[in-house]
């Protein structure tokens, strides 16, 4: 039974004053209602005036996605009663959105090439944020922060071609990636992007699920829904058609009481706003480097992997990060941002804006130099890595390198540590030479440990050759 | 022609608790304001001007917000700088 997934994302816009009023957007270590007006509070009298670089960002978005933008587009009002709105209604797009039609490009399940049909996107205002006390159902007063009322919204609504929960979430990452690319949106900034998902199994009526507010969420919602609605058809039940809730903390979907019918909402033209005609501002929008064009330029320029360069180009900051350090040594840079790096940073669950890239340069040309092993320079990462998650001063890579004592051993010093070795063995010596070889991987062991890792395993390998060798034993 | 039910409706979306006599006494108010608006329409010359004006914008700069006291000031009641509402869900 194939399954039939559509997706609306509401993206916040990273202007600086919301969509149709002078109040900041910065408003999330802030008390409530701090960043509000008579214009985001509805309070009577006041006049909306549209933020003209907010209109800007969904063009970008617009021509980003190959879309047409309406020649005349207009704002709507869309009523309902809630106390989300303090207006009695939310200013946003009907018949008439910003802009229709277009495209983005994802990899199917299988690895393809396949197109995702966006049918429009639009402008809307978002509404306040609930806060509901006593929690869940047994709720007994909800608390009203209109801090988000009013802070510029894009809705992008895709036609129903999404056929997996993964293919939902690869969308996704690449819309984040390709928004966050045009410097219209900022995905670190909690529940600046929330999903609805429409939901079905081919041939039975969809569920339309609210609330998502993470691209984690996304996949688990979506995976549990099709599994929800085939146990219901298995069961020879019939799939509702209605409004589900996600419960982000207990993985699942509810049913939600229903709410108004479209023609409820009663939307008509917005009065106290002008339309909007800005077809002819695309040709003047310069659309950045995106992201398939930036790892192709990665592959082309810096000569590394399309693995790597489809990692780096992933995020934004990543990409840039990279770009900085890359000079040291484009391949090696690579290999230790995309493997090492991002696992070390995942782990600590820290973002790529708090390495500081002159630091990381320098422990690349560690390496690149020799001056440390592998082994050495991912401890000296993790010292780095330690001190900025605690907002220390970061150390150089030098000086960690020479505080720890984690240079790397000389010829030298390993001639000596390898007679050492086979001093204090003799009868592992005695079993190599008379022809057990695993006798030698059991003394370069011995010799990697006094070394504590920091020495090459090869050269250790050749100079024990060597040594018992020469010596005739030692 | 608007009937009881649609009464009935209106004040479910509002919100609005309203009682038996209230739907039977709204609702030929409710005609009756509609049968203005009919006359309204016979008006000569009554469709919409076309749009005075396109694209009226304001730049993104930030602006004053209210205090949070003069917020919380016009709400029935609050809570920890919160509106406090009716519980909704």
């Amino acid at each position: 039974m194939n399954v039939i997934i559509g997706l609306e994302i509401h993206c916040q816009l990273s202007t600086e004053t919301k969509l149709f009023c002078g109040c900041s957007t910065d408003y999330r270590n802030d008390e409530p209602n701090t960043h509000v007006c008579p214009v985001c509070l509805g309070l009577p009298g006041a006049l909306p005036r549209i933020n003209r670089k907010a209109v800007e960002y969904g063009l970008r978005v617009a021509k980003a996605l190959e879309m047409e933008v309406l020649e005349e587009s207009e704002f709507a009002r869309k009523n309902y009663f809630y106390p989300d709105l303090p207006k009695g209604f939310q200013i946003t797009q009907y018949d008439r959105p910003l802009a229709v039609a277009g495209t983005l490009e994802i990899e199917d399940d299988e690895g393809h090439a396949k197109s995702v049909r966006i049918t429009r996107i639009h402008m809307e205002e978002d509404p306040g944020r609930l806060v509901h006390m006593g929690g869940g159902d047994r709720a007994r007063y909800s608390l009203v922060d209109y801090n988000r009322s009013g802070i510029p919204l894009i809705e992008i609504v895709t036609e129903p071609d999404l056929r997996s929960p993964q293919e939902a979430r690869r969308f996704l990452n690449k819309l984040r990636t390709m928004l966050e690319y045009l410097g219209v949106f900022d995905g670190d900034r909690e529940g600046a992007l929330r999903v609805d998902a429409n939901i079905s199994l081919e041939g039975h009526e969809r569920a339309e699920v609210k609330n998502i507010s993470s691209y984690k969420g996304v996949e688990k919602a979506l995976t549990f829904e099709i599994t929800r609605q085939r146990n219901l058809v298995r069961r020879g039940q019939r799939i509702a058609r209605e409004t589900r809730h996600f419960q982000e903390a207990r993985g699942i979907t509810t049913s939600s009481r229903s709410k108004e019918e479209e023609h409820d909402y009663r939307y008509f033209t917005e009065p106290d706003l002008r339309p909007l005609r800005v077809r002819d501002w695309l040709e003047a929008i310069e659309l950045p480097e995106l992201p398939v064009a930036r790892r192709n330029r990665f592959m082309a320029e810096y000569g590394i992997s399309l693995n790597h360069a489809r990692t780096l180009t992933g995020d934004l900051r990543l990409a840039d990060f990279y770009e900085q350090v890359a000079a040291v040594d484009p391949a090696l840079a690579a290999t230790w941002v995309a493997d090492t790096l991002l696992g070390e940073l995942n782990y600590r669950s820290m973002g790529i804006g708090s390495v500081p890239p002159d630091r990381f340069a320098g422990l690349l040309r560690l390496i690149r130099d020799d001056a440390i092993t592998d082994r050495g320079a991912v401890d000296v990462l993790r010292i780095m890595l330690d001190q900025c998650s605690r907002g220390e001063a970061c150390e150089t890579p030098a000086e960690i390198v020479r505080r720890q004592n984690l240079g790397k051993v000389t010829d030298d010093d390993f001639s000596a540590v390898v007679r050492r070795v086979l001093a204090a063995h003799p009868q592992a010596v005695e079993d190599y030479l008379s022809g057990k070889k695993g006798a030698l991987n059991f003394l370069v062991g011995q010799a990697m440990k006094e070394t504590r890792g920091r020495a090459d395993p090869k050269a250790i390998t050749r100079i024990m050759v060597e040594c018992i060798g020469s010596e005739g034993g030692f | 022609m608007v009937s009881e039910r649609d009464i009935e409706h209106i004040a479910r979306l509002a919100d609005i608790g309203i009682t038996r006599d209230e739907v039977a006494e709204f609702t030929p108010q409710f005609n009756a304001i509609l049968d203005y608006f009919d006359i309204l329409d016979q008006v000569e010359g009554g469709e919409p001007p076309a749009p005075d004006a396109i694209n009226v914008w304001r730049e993104d700069e930030v602006l004053p917000s209210l205090t949070q006291d003069e917020v919380l000031g016009n709400a029935g009641a609050s809570e920890d700088g919160f509106v406090k509402a009716p519980r909704v869900m």
